[in-house]
């Protein structure tokens, strides 16, 4: 009997569907970067063979064909919008999208490892190192880096508000569209966010707060009639922040400003001594912050520094978020009050 | 000059860098039809360049239209050096001419270059003006229409059926031309596209004159192939149904064809017919009367011309005039009929048929299958004269391979007919005068070539057969019209059948439908039977003989009585054959030819009773010629014909002398086969009622087991060799096993994997017992190549592996589509080659449809998880806006935006989606709902990326919804949606317009095969890029889907240590506008404003 088995190898194996079959559970595998044979045992877990009655052969041609297909859509997917005039592929609308939407989505891991770096060739290379410290595949890695530079090559230059630019040309959804306003800003003005310090940070926070420095620090927050520019912080803006550190030299200034902090806050929060106490110094933490901000490094250590000279100090005295927030609008609110400032607001 | 052709160029798109410098390209477009040529002006350094171009203008006679294809050319202009060519395009104007067929010709088409494949889209727009020209003379036959639907395309009546028209015409092969030796093998390949297309032009303007001359004005069933014959050339073939076809004038007639149809016959039905059970109610006819019929039916042939004189002038004259029109005089219009039939398909040389379905009461009987085989050796060609034969010597000058034998198609006419005289000859044997489902193919290895036809032999009514006869309106859903039935059975060809209208017209006044069981009623006389064949009377009418088995190329009848599910049969095997050269090897392959003939019918027989089945529909036979093995894969659909009796079981029959362990092997083999044909009885719910034993008893003693496949052989020679097909067993079925290779035979029946739960699967247009279609379809095609890698081959080794490679194919085929369970794979044609030692081909293109689990419930009973799904998408379907994440989506179409923007206003959208969804108060729901659907398609999407297992179940409508939402406007699709099929219909929707047949030819060639992704990744990538021109030619000329697609030719080369590889595909389908069914009352363009307008206003307030 053995003689008259044939060996047989499958020399050729393809299959194509008018309407171009996805499997989105395959498609997720390609994306996290296993290989054929890996996609295949880890669809065997699943209990799909059993579940239909099949072999690993199928299982392992349907694989096969799978990413074959998703290879050759990837040339498509670097340009979304070319996806969609594509005529090579009959992808209905809703699994376009999804396509576009998960070959965007990015890991937590690997976000938290790149954010802020610069996004060149050089850190490219370290992905490896990337890769074995987040478990992430580095096939996974590079085409998370690689979107992230692509989005970032193409919305750098562009006028007009960032997050609607990265929807417009990458088709995302609001959230990964908001989310990539946010890499591109970070990756632009290079935040550090990878210090041991920032470590407890998730993205969701820096992506919190990159959308409010563009929404409030940007050349396009301030004026959005010309020059409109999501990406870099508005220099003029800057610059006028050292105004502020009157408030730190100026004694009376200080003082002044400290009344009014402590008369607003009094009985509305738990640390009010503890605030009392160390006014001064939260106050000189803030404000050098905001005064050193026109130097391209310190914004680099931006959100360092935030955490060295206001969280942690009020961390160390127990302080509740509540009365952080509290503290931060009696903060402004009463430094507006003071005389000096009081044409800040009109002009 | 009767025409001019209009062309304008508008714009490109994403066309490749072609100046490395510059990341750009500097484009301009050549514009070549014959021998004229215009350019665009160049649009400089843009890969997206506006060319907006006037009209070129071409004037042409109307011979040229047909033959030339347009050829435009985009380049890149480079002042130094010559012009880079990025690619081409080949627009076959045909549809053009036709002036029920498309108007114009305008949209994106794919720039194909034949070694990168498509590179960018060019946006073209081509108009033809026509004049009129009443040369008698004229050598072009526009106006013909041409349809592969191998059935009356849905929107036409067919007045007349006329017949067969066939054509082929030869060249040399550019591939084996000296010139090849120096040019590029782009050059090479774009010779070959541009000759193939050129001779396809020619080869439909000659049938369309045949048509023309025969009366008729479209061509049904129209099949071209080519054969690439190597070194002795090139053959472009092609046959068809000529037929008179009327456009049934408006869509709400043909939703109710009983009170549409003019014709008068309809009304004077019940007159016709009146008469009748009184004239001839002289009871049941007993088989005795039948022996009153004693000639053969081949003498009835000969006697014919004779018999109609008398007849003749024994017939009132005033019969003739009335024509067709049903007999009020039933004795003497009968003998006028019958004699009408015959004359009217004497006068052809070949009554052959390509259709497969038919008009109600067009198929009387069908027979049985007739085939022939030939093989012969291509010769060289010697004859150093050419001959610009082929007419239109001019655009063969510029090609500059003016070369070939003034006798060479001659040659290739002669051996095609003598090959459909032989089936003719055989139709003629078993009773019948015509051939239905007919079809030709070719195999080619080297030198040998086999040539193969094969149909069905039937016996029709001559009412469609001739000029100025009733009207015929070929509406499935009509379950019969009287005046058919009576008509048809009236038209009996010989007295025998004079008894049979006696009982069969009764029977149509009763309750019972005849139509249901007529065509399997024998033509032949039972008393000088072609062959031995076992007779009982129809199970259904009680009243007339049926075969116990019966196999036909056909499609199952729309009106067949049959019981519970069909299912297709496969029958695999292999010959090993010695390596041999010229005649050797040719009389080698013949000598095989019988064997494996014999084989595959016995394989299928026994598969068939496996499956409780006594009948196959849309049987292929195919045999491939390799050079060292022959390849046979047989292909039907199984049914069980209520009206033939009930199969017998299958036994077991072992050595005589045999010891008890054998004997317990022997009985365990037997109680698998009869488990396994109980399981399948239950599976294709086949309960069919029991019938007295007193009704089927057949009178004359018939104890050999028979079957209708008659087919012989012929070598280069003449010689006929027919085969007994006799198993030579008494009793049922027995099969004996007398050595190993017989258990391995018969194991190997019970290794055919069952279907999966909720699969169907059919090679034909309509899968008995299902009828209930969703609109969900999933049209595909997959091709495997396996080496066989032992060098001790052996046939039972080879055979094994070839089976489980068709095996794993279609389970394989099972796995993908899974999600569109339940579901039926139709038209699941397998296609073999030899490719190579050692090496073969397997290639299928199918469609895959969802029907309503209603049906499928009771049998999906035992599986639940299949069920769920089901169910689950049923929820879907009836709330289509429920968000539930969980439905399959893999194959459905949401109602989606932009996908009509940029399409020609007539142009309709024909949505996938079952139900039909009300779309003004989409829009409304729409807005409420998107907040809801925001935030679900957010949890859906950030939630189950890495969790669910079953991913591909998420909501496609709330990511419909997403994407409306979070899409900007700014990008919408330009692509129009096409669907494709095998089939002739699509479920669900309603095709109001045919646009012209699509016959596309590409070859593909590589020389990076590993860049690209090795042989798979190449072919992969080749088939999408063939389906996506395809899609953009029909989209260009203003429809929405193809049906009776087929990959007619698949030729796949390798050299995988040169890292070479090439491919050619040959393509055809019918192009057609559908609409949903439920839209059919609307007017086509209000559904499309409303469908492109609704999801704007659904997006606009969240966007």
């Amino acid at each position: 009997m053995d003689s008259n088995e044939v060996k047989m190898s499958v020399e050729l194996d393809v299959f194509v569907g008018n309407t171009t079959i996805m499997d989105e559970e395959v498609y997720q595998l390609w994306l996290d970067g296993y290989t054929v044979s890996d996609a295949v045992s880890i669809r065997m877990k699943s209990g799909i063979l059993e579940q239909f009655g099949t072999t690993e052969d199928v299982l392992e041609s349907d694989t096969m064909d799978h990413y074959r297909t998703f290879q050759m859509t990837e040339r498509l997917l670097h340009h979304p919008s070319k996806l969609v005039n594509q005529v090579l592929f009959q992808i209905p609308p809703h699994r376009q999208a999804m396509l576009i939407e998960r070959y965007y989505a990015f890991d937590e891991a690997f976000v938290r490892e790149v954010l802020g770096k610069k996004l060149s060739k050089g850190t490219k290379k370290d992905l490896d190192d990337v890769s074995a410290k987040t478990g992430i595949t580095l096939k996974s890695c590079r085409r998370q880096f690689d979107n992230f530079k692509r989005v970032f090559k193409v919305v750098e230059e562009m006028k007009g508000p960032l997050v609607e630019n990265v929807q417009c040309n990458f088709l995302l959804s609001d959230k990964l569209a908001r989310d990539y306003a946010a890499i591109v800003f970070f990756a632009n003005s290079r935040f550090e966010t990878g210090k041991k310090k920032l470590q407890y940070l998730t993205f969701e926070d820096f992506a919190f707060c990159a959308c409010q420095l563009i929404q409030n620090w940007t050349v396009g927050a301030v004026d959005n009639m010309v020059e409109d520019m999501d990406v870099d912080l508005d220099k003029e803006f800057l610059q006028d922040l050292k105004d502020l550190k009157i408030l730190i030299t100026d004694k009376d200034m200080l003082d002044q400003h400290k009344s009014l902090v402590c008369t607003g806050l009094r009985g509305k929060i738990q640390v009010f001594n503890e605030m009392e106490g160390n006014f001064k110094n939260l106050s000189r933490g803030l404000i050098n912050i905001a005064a050193k901000l026109t130097n391209t490094k310190d914004v680099r250590d931006f959100f360092i520094d935030l955490v060295e000279k206001v969280i942690e100090p009020c961390k160390a005295d127990r302080w509740l978020i509540s009365d952080v927030r509290a503290f931060l609008t009696q903060y402004t609110n009463s430094a507006r009050a003071l005389d000096g400032f009081k044409y800040v607001q009109s002009s | 000059m009767p025409g001019k052709l209009k062309v304008k160029i508008c714009a490109g798109r994403h066309l490749p860098v072609m100046d490395r410098a510059s990341d750009l390209t500097d484009a301009f477009v050549e514009v070549k039809f014959s021998n004229t040529t215009f350019k665009t002006e160049v649009y400089p350094k843009s890969l997206n360049p506006q060319w907006n171009s006037e009209w070129f203008k071409f004037e042409v006679d109307d011979e040229d239209l047909q033959d030339e294809p347009l050829q435009i050319t985009v380049l890149d202009h480079d002042t130094y050096s010559a012009n880079d060519a990025i690619g081409k395009v080949y627009i076959d104007i045909d549809p053009l001419l036709c002036s029920e067929a498309a108007t114009v010709i305008c949209g994106w088409f794919p720039i194909y270059d034949t070694i990168h494949g498509i590179r960018g889209e060019i946006n073209v727009s081509v108009k033809v003006d026509l004049f009129n020209d009443l040369n008698r003379f004229r050598q072009s036959s526009c106006g013909v229409k041409f349809f592969c639907s191998t059935s009356i395309p849905k929107c036409y009546k067919a007045v007349v059926v006329h017949g067969f028209v066939e054509e082929l015409v030869v060249n040399e092969d550019p591939e084996y031309q000296w010139i090849d030796r120096i040019r590029t093998p782009r050059a090479s390949n774009e010779a070959r596209q541009r000759l193939i297309s050129l001779m396809s032009g020619e080869l439909q303007r000659k049938i369309g004159l045949k048509v023309l001359e025969m009366g008729g004005n479209a061509v049904v069933g129209y099949l071209q192939c080519f054969d690439l014959e190597g070194e002795s050339g090139l053959v472009v073939r092609a046959i068809g149904t000529a037929c008179t076809l009327d456009k049934i004038s408006n869509t709400s007639a043909a939703q109710l064809p009983a009170c549409n149809s003019p014709s008068k016959e309809i009304k004077e039905a019940p007159f016709s017919e009146d008469p009748n059970p009184n004239t001839y109610s002289s009871g049941p006819s007993t088989p005795l009367k039948n022996q009153t019929y004693s000639f053969s039916p081949s003498k009835s042939y000969s006697r014919q011309s004779s018999s109609s004189d008398t007849d003749l002038s024994l017939t009132p004259k005033t019969g003739m005039g009335s024509g067709g029109s049903a007999g009020k005089d039933g004795g003497h219009l009968k003998t006028l009929l019958r004699q009408q039939t015959q004359s009217a398909l004497e006068q052809r040389e070949f009554p052959f048929f390509t259709l497969t379905s038919f008009p109600l009461g067009f198929l009387i009987h069908a027979g049985g299958v007739v085939s022939a085989r030939s093989v012969k050796l291509l010769d060289r060609i010697h004859n150093p004269a050419f001959v610009g034969i082929m007419g239109n010597t001019r655009s063969y000058k510029l090609l500059d391979w003016n070369s070939f034998t003034a006798d060479e198609p001659e040659t290739r006419d002669a051996w095609w007919e003598e090959i459909r005289q032989e089936i003719k000859s055989h139709a003629k044997a078993l009773g019948c005068h015509a051939v239905v489902g007919y079809s030709e193919s070719t195999s080619i290895c080297e030198e040998v070539c086999i040539l193969s036809a094969s149909g069905t032999a039937a016996v029709l009514n001559p009412k469609f057969l001739q000029d100025g006869c009733l009207d015929c309106y070929s509406e499935n859903r009509l379950s019969r019209q009287p005046t058919f039935f009576s008509t048809g059975s009236e038209k009996g060809e010989f007295d025998f059948f004079l008894q049979s209208k006696d009982s069969s017209s009764m029977l149509g006044l009763e309750d019972t439908s005849p139509p249901s069981c007529g065509f399997c009623h024998i033509p032949y006389d039972e008393l000088n039977m072609p062959f031995p064949a076992h007779l009982t009377y129809c199970c259904n009418c009680r009243r007339q003989k049926v075969p116990d088995v019966l196999f036909t190329t056909i499609d199952l009848p729309v009106e067949a009585a049959v019981t519970g599910r069909g299912c297709l049969i496969q029958a695999r095997l292999c010959r090993l054959k010695k390596k041999a050269q010229g005649e050797a090897n040719a009389t080698a392959i013949s000598n095989l030819l019988p064997f494996m003939e014999y084989e595959l019918h016995t394989q299928l027989m026994n598969k068939l009773k496996l499956r409780g089945m006594n009948a196959l529909f849309g049987l292929r036979i195919q045999i491939s010629v390799g050079e060292n093995m022959l390849v046979g894969l047989a292909s039907a659909t199984g049914v069980y014909l209520t009206a033939l009796p009930a199969p017998g079981g299958i036994q077991i029959a072992g050595k005589t002398p045999s010891d008890i362990a054998y004997e317990q092997h022997i009985s365990n083999i037997q109680k698998k086969i009869n488990d396994t044909v109980s399981r399948n009885k239950e599976l294709y719910e086949i309960h069919p009622l029991e019938i007295s034993e007193e009704v089927i008893g057949s009178p004359i003693p018939e104890p050999r087991q028979r079957s209708r496949l008659l087919r012989s052989h012929s070598e280069s020679s003449d010689e006929v060799s027919e085969l007994d097909l006799s198993h030579g067993k008494k009793d049922a079925f027995v099969l004996e096993i007398d050595d190993a290779d017989a258990v391995e035979d018969i194991l190997s029946l019970l290794t055919d994997a069952p279907l999966p739960t909720g699969f169907y699967s059919c090679n034909t247009e309509n899968m008995p017992g299902i009828h209930n279609w969703t609109s969900s379809i999933q049209m595909f095609t997959t091709v495997r190549v396996f080496r066989l890698n032992n060098v001790n081959l052996t046939n039972q080794g080879l055979n094994k592996s070839f089976n489980d490679l068709c095996e794993n194919l279609l389970k394989s085929l099972y796995f993908k589509l899974r999600s569109m369970i339940p579901c039926c794979l139709c038209h699941l044609n397998f296609t073999v080659a030899v490719p190579e030692d050692e090496l073969i081909q397997v290639a299928a293109t199918a469609v895959a449809m969802t029907f309503d689990k209603d049906q499928a419930q009771e049998i999906l009973k035992s599986n639940t998880a299949p069920m769920k799904a089901i169910s689950e998408n049923e929820e879907q379907l009836q709330f289509p806006m429920e968000l539930s994440s969980d439905s399959p989506s893999v194959q459905t179409f949401p109602p989606s935006k932009g996908f009509l923007e940029n399409a020609s206003p007539q142009t309709i959208q024909g949505t996938s989606r079952a139900t039909s969804v009300d779309y003004s108060s989409f829009a409304d729901r729409c807005n409420s709902w998107i907040e809801l659907i925001k935030l679900k398609a957010q949890t859906i999407r950030r939630g189950s990326i890495k969790t669910t297992p079953s991913l591909d179940k998420a909501s496609p409508l709330a990511e419909g919804h997403l994407r409306l939402r979070s899409t900007p406007s700014c990008t919408d699709s330009t692509v129009t949606v096409v669907k494709m099929t095998p089939l002739s219909f699509i479920p669900g929707a309603k095709i109001i317009k045919y646009l012209g047949i699509i016959n596309m030819f590409f070859i593909r060639e590589t020389t990076s095969l590993r860049e690209e992704g090795g042989v798979s990744g190449f072919l992969h990538t080749f088939i999408a890029e063939v389906f996506a021109m395809v899609r953009a030619h029909v989209a260009a000329l203003g429809g929405n889907a193809v049906i009776s697609y087929i990959m007619k030719e698949c030729v796949f080369m390798e050299n995988s240590n040169k890292n070479q590889a090439q491919c050619l595909i040959n393509v055809s389908g019918d192009a057609v506008i559908l609409i949903r069914e439920s839209e059919q009352e609307g007017v086509p363009i209000q559904t499309h404003g409303s469908t492109s307008q609704t999801p704007q206003s659904g997006g606009a307030p969240v966007s």
